[in-house]
C-alpha cells in the first residue's frame, strides 16, 4: 500500500495496566474508506486499542498516525478534529442536553461553517431521529441512544469511525438499522473500524477482518480467509 | 423493533435541508441580546430612581449588598454551575480584589475605578494559576485547591503590613461624588453596574458555544474530549472568568465601607453564599444565581435588620437544608418542571 493511501497507521500499539499486558505488538494499517472488521472475545484488547488510537490513553506503546499526521501526544478532542471519531461502546451522552444539542457539541467546536443547528438536525435525520431532537437523551429506547451516539460521531464529519460494539443487544431489525447507517457514512467516504461480537453485521459489512485474542493481533486478512484459519475458529468461533 | 420506534427499519433517510432549518428554528429561538441589556438598563435606571425617591441611605445599602451577592454568585455559576466545578473559595478571590484596590489606592493614589479593572486582574489570574495547577486532575482536587488558596491569602494578608496586616486598612471616603446625591448612591450604582455586566457576561457565557462545551464537560467530560471539546481550555477560560468576577464583587468593598480588614474580607459568608445562591435559585442558568442572590440576600438583610446579622449563616444554612428537600434544582428547576 502506498503511503498516500494510508489513512491510519498503527505501529507496535501496546497498553499495560500495573503489570498486566491487556494490548502488545499490536500493527494495523488501514486505508482511506477502507471497511474493517474488529472481532475478539472479551477482555482480548479491542476497545483498549480504539481508547489508544484516540487519545483516551495518553501513555501507551507504539506509534499512531492518522493521514500522515503523529496522533500520540495529542488530546482526544485534536485527534477528533483531525478526522477521527469513536463511539463508546456503552453510550455516553451529555444527558442535561436535550438530543439537539448532543449533536451540536461536536458542530460547535469542529470549526465547520454554517449553522449548527441546521447541520446537527440534518445529522439527526440521518438516523432518523430528527423527532426526537428536544427530548432528553434518557428518554431515548436503547438503539435511539446508539443513533444518538452514531450522530454525535457523524457531526464530526470523520474520515475514521470507530464504532465499538454499536449493535450489541439490538435486534436484528435495528441490527440493520445501524448497518446501513454504516454503510451509507461508508459510501460518503469515511472509513470504518468496526468492532462486533455480531457474526452476521462483521461478514455483511467488511472488506478486511482483523483478530485479536488476549491483546495480540492474530490475524489480518480477507474475511472468509480469517474465519476459516484454524488459530481463529480455535480461539474465537469455538468459544461462541 | 418495539412499537414506540416512529420510523421504519431500513427505510433510507431522506436529505431534507429545508425541513432541517424549520425545525431547527423552532427547537432554538434565537437569544435576544438586545432585549436583555435593554431590560437590564431599564430595570437598572427604575431601581436608582426608586431608591432616590424613597431618599433612605439604608435603600442603597441593602441594594449594594444585594447586587455584590449577584455578582458574586453569577461568577460562580460560570464554573460551578456550567461546568460543574465546585469553588469553595469564593471569599479568598473576592478578597483578592478586594486587597487589590488596597494596594494600588496605597501604592498610586488610583481610584475605585482602576482598583476594579486591577483587581479582575489579579483575582483572574489567581483563578487561572488555581486552574492550571489542578485541573489536570479531578474536579475534586481544584476544589480542595480553592479552599487551600483562600487559606494561603488570608495568612499572606494578615501579615502584608503594607496593607494594614492584621489591623485592617483605611480608606478616606470622599463625603460627595457628584453627580449623586450620596456616597452610598454612587456606591450601590457601581455595584449595580458591575451586577449587569456580571449577569451579563455569564448569560452571554450560557448561549455561546463556551456554556454549551462547559455543559457537555459538566455532563461527561470523556464523552466532551471525544466530540473535540477543547476541556481543559474551556474549564482555564471559566475559572479565570469566575476569579475575575469574584474579585470585581470585592474591589469595591474597602471603598464601601472605608475599612476593611482580613476577616471581614475573608468572611465564610462570602464563600458559603456563593454556593448557596446559586443552588437555591437555580445552578446552570443565568437567572439562578440571579433569583437566589435577591431572595437569600433580601432575607439576610430582613434578618440583620430585625434580628441580628449573627443569624445570617444560619439562614442560609436551613433555606439549604430546605431546598435539598423540596426543589433540588433550585427555583428555576421547580417551575421548569411543572410548567
Ligand atoms: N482502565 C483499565 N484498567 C485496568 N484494566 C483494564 C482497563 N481497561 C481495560 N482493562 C483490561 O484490559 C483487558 C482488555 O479490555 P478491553 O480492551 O475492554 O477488551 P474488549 O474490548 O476486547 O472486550 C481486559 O482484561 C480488561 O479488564
Ligand atoms: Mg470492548
Amino acid at each position: 500500500m502506498s503511503d498516500a493511501d494510508v489513512l491510519l497507521r498503527a505501529e507496535g500499539v501496546g497498553k499495560r495496566f500495573g503489570g498486566f499486558v491487556a494490548l502488545q505488538g499490536v500493527d494495523i494499517t488501514l486505508r482511506a474508506g477502507e471497511r474493517l472488521g474488529l472481532i475478539g472475545p472479551n477482555g482480548s484488547g479491542k476497545s483498549t486499542f480504539v481508547n489508544c488510537i484516540s487519545g483516551d490513553f495518553a501513555q501507551h506503546d507504539g506509534r499512531v498516525t492518522l493521514g500522515g499526521a503523529a496522533l500520540n501526544g495529542l488530546k482526544p478532542h485534536r485527534r477528533a478534529r483531525l478526522g477521527l471519531a469513536r463511539t463508546f461502546q456503552l453510550p455516553q451522552p451529555f444527558n442535561s442536553l436535550s438530543v439537539l444539542e448532543n449533536v451540536r457539541v461536536p458542530l460547535l467546536f469542529s470549526g465547520q461553517s454554517g449553522s449548527a443547528t441546521a447541520r446537527a438536525m440534518h445529522c439527526l435525520e440521518q438516523v432518523e431521529l430528527a423527532a426526537k431532537a428536544e427530548k432528553l437523551p434518557r428518554e431515548l429506547t436503547q438503539v435511539e441512544q446508539r443513533r444518538l451516539e452514531l450522530a454525535r460521531a457523524i457531526a464530526l464529519d470523520p474520515q475514521l469511525l470507530i464504532a465499538d460494539e454499536a449493535m450489541a443487544g439490538l435486534s436484528h431489525a435495528e441490527i440493520d438499522q445501524i448497518l446501513l447507517l454504516l454503510r451509507r457514512l461508508n459510501a460518503a467516504g469515511t472509513a470504518v473500524i468496526m468492532i462486533e461480537h455480531i457474526m452476521r453485521a462483521v461478514t455483511e459489512f467488511a472488506e478486511r477482518l482483523v483478530v485479536f485474542v488476549a491483546g495480540r493481533k492474530i490475524a489480518d486478512g480477507e474475511p472468509r480467509a480469517v474465519l476459516s484459519m484454524p488459530e481463529v475458529e480455535g480461539a474465537y468461533l469455538g468459544k461462541q | 423493533m418495539s412499537a414506540t420506534e416512529d420510523h421504519v427499519a431500513g427505510r433510507p433517510a431522506i436529505d431534507r435541508p429545508a425541513a432541517a432549518l424549520a425545525t431547527a428554528s423552532r427547537v432554538a429561538p434565537p437569544p435576544r441580546h438586545l432585549l436583555f441589556w435593554l431590560a437590564a438598563a431599564g430595570l437598572g435606571a427604575a431601581l436608582v430612581v426608586g431608591l432616590r425617591m424613597i431618599g433612605n441611605e439604608y435603600g442603597y445599602f441593602a441594594g449594594y449588598f444585594i447586587l455584590q451577592y449577584i455578582v458574586l454568585a453569577s461568577a460562580w455559576n460560570i464554573l460551578g454551575g456550567y461546568a460543574g466545578y465546585v469553588n469553595f473559595g469564593a471569599a479568598g478571590f473576592m478578597a483578592a480584589g478586594a486587597y487589590t484596590a488596597i494596594a494600588l489606592r496605597k501604592a498610586t493614589g488610583l481610584d475605585l475605578l482602576p482598583g476594579i479593572v486591577a483587581a479582575a486582574a489579579v483575582a483572574g489570574l489567581l483563578g487561572l494559576g488555581t486552574g492550571y495547577l489542578t485541573l489536570r486532575l479531578r474536579g475534586v482536587f481544584f476544589s480542595i485547591a480553592t479552599l487551600c488558596l483562600a487559606v494561603v491569602l488570608q495568612t499572606l494578608v494578615v501579615n502584608w503590613d503594607y496593607v494594614g496586616g492584621s489591623r485592617g486598612a483605611y480608606i478616606v471616603r470622599p463625603r460627595e461624588v457628584p453627580p449623586f446625591v450620596s456616597y452610598g448612591e454612587y456606591m450601590f450604582v457601581v455595584m449595580l453596574v458591575l451586577a449587569i455586566l456580571a449577569v451579563g457576561i455569564s448569560r452571554t457565557v450560557e448561549l455561546t458555544r463556551l456554556g454549551r462545551g462547559l455543559q457537555a464537560i459538566r455532563d461527561n467530560e470523556r464523552a466532551a474530549e471525544a466530540m473535540g471539546v477543547p476541556t481543559l481550555r474551556l474549564k482555564l477560560i471559566a475559572t479565570t472568568l469566575c476569579g475575575a468576577l469574584m474579585g470585581v464583587a470585592g474591589a469595591p468593598l474597602p471603598y464601601y465601607s472605608g475599612y476593611l480588614n482580613p476577616e471581614a474580607a475573608f468572611s465564610l459568608a462570602y464563600a458559603v453564599n456563593a454556593i448557596a445562591m446559586p443552588l437555591i435559585g437555580g445552578a446552570g442558568s443565568w437567572l439562578g444565581p440571579v433569583i437566589g442572590a435577591v431572595l437569600l440576600g433580601g432575607l439576610q438583610q430582613a434578618a440583620t435588620v430585625t434580628i441580628s446579622s449573627a443569624l445570617n449563616l444560619w439562614i442560609v444554612g436551613w433555606m439549604l437544608v430546605i431546598f435539598v428537600a423540596v426543589a433540588p434544582r433550585g427555583i428555576l428547576g421547580w417551575f421548569r418542571k411543572r410548567t
